[in-house]
């Protein structure tokens, strides 16, 4: 039953991706789709970031997360590479963490 | 050619940070898998054969909550319908046409998307999707092997700690640009946080991040940037 599950939404996800890719070349040329296609992404990684940072399953929950994300902050500021704030949220949660 | 190598070079050299930063976070999943009660090889095959973390993180989890099947297919579904959504945005720029479109599917997600838009010039949004997309895709299946085979080392409490802060942080970092670019960009992602922390208490997780792109109606209030 696993792998059924396991193989059915894998896809179903492959699916979505090419029919975003394979969809008729005249749906962006509407202004209106196109402005609402292009501001998507940053409706949704602002959702994943509060959702990935701030929540637990239906709970909000504060934890050494959010001071990762607060480190984040001050090195995408400093414009820091990637990798770096990555190191650095990493760092600054390890570090909340032992430390509460 | 002067002039844009060093763009090109920029461009490879920062994807392939994302894609190998990113893809180190397939240690956690692989981890996730394992304790949801799955098994190496199907843990293994949903980073192969899914490749949208959002969706797979959302699938094993039902599953070790002990959800039923049905929900568990529908959670990777819903999170992954916003590659559509990118698949839409990415379908003129790529331009790939039979078995490259075929292939290149595969890796439509957050990460080559905000990759590849974010690219410098047109020439290097094909080349920013490719290697992110290659990138990520080696080192997510790598590292979620490493993750099952060795769950039990992710158990440090600050090492998982870490881990859980890198997710959000990699986020954040993707959708950086899109803030310095327009105050159009800025109000619909203050609407899509705002949107999914209201809707987190009330709907099945995974679903506020969809139902957040609600927010783009916010581009249509006020003047342009």
């Amino acid at each position: 039953m696993t792998w059924t599950v396991v193989l059915v939404a894998a896809v179903g996800c492959y699916l979505l991706k090419y029919a975003g890719l394979a969809a008729p070349a005249g749906l962006l040329d509407r202004p209106a789709v196109r402005r609402a296609v292009e501001l998507v992404p940053a409706a949704m990684l602002a959702a994943l970031v509060v959702v990935q940072a701030l929540t637990d399953g239906r709970a909000l929950v504060l934890d050494s997360r959010l001071v990762g994300l607060a480190a984040a902050t001050v090195a995408l500021l400093l414009r820091a590479p990637f990798l770096v704030v990555l190191l650095v949220a990493g760092g600054a949660a390890a570090l909340a963490h032992t430390l509460t | 050619m002067d002039s844009t190598e060093p763009v090109r070079a920029a461009v490879v050299r920062d994807c392939l940070g994302v894609g190998l930063a990113v893809g180190l976070y397939g240690a956690a999943f692989g981890a996730a898998g394992i304790a949801a009660g799955l098994g190496v090889a199907q843990t293994c095959a949903l980073s192969l054969l899914m490749f949208t973390g959002a969706s797979q993180f959302a699938l094993v989890g039902v599953l070790g909550a002990g959800g039923a099947p049905l929900a568990a297919v529908a959670s990777a579904l819903m999170l992954g319908s916003r590659n559509t959504l990118y698949g839409l945005r990415l379908a003129r720029p790529l331009g790939w046409r039979g078995l490259r479109r075929v292939v290149a599917a595969h890796g439509v997600i957050d990460e080559t998307t905000a990759m590849a838009l974010a690219a410098p010039t047109p020439a290097t949004l094909r080349l920013a999707f490719t290697v992110t997309g290659t990138s990520l895709f080696v080192g997510w299946n790598l590292s979620t092997l490493a993750g099952a085979l060795g769950s039990e080392l992710l158990a440090f409490p600050a090492a998982q700690a870490a881990l859980d802060a890198v997710v959000p942080a990699a986020f954040l970092a993707l959708l950086w640009p899109r803030l310095r670019a327009s105050r159009r960009d800025r109000t619909v992602a203050l609407g899509g946080a705002l949107i999914a922390l209201a809707l987190t208490p009330i709907v099945t997780p995974g679903l506020q991040v969809i139902l957040a792109a609600a927010a783009v109606g916010l581009g249509w209030i006020g003047r342009a940037p």
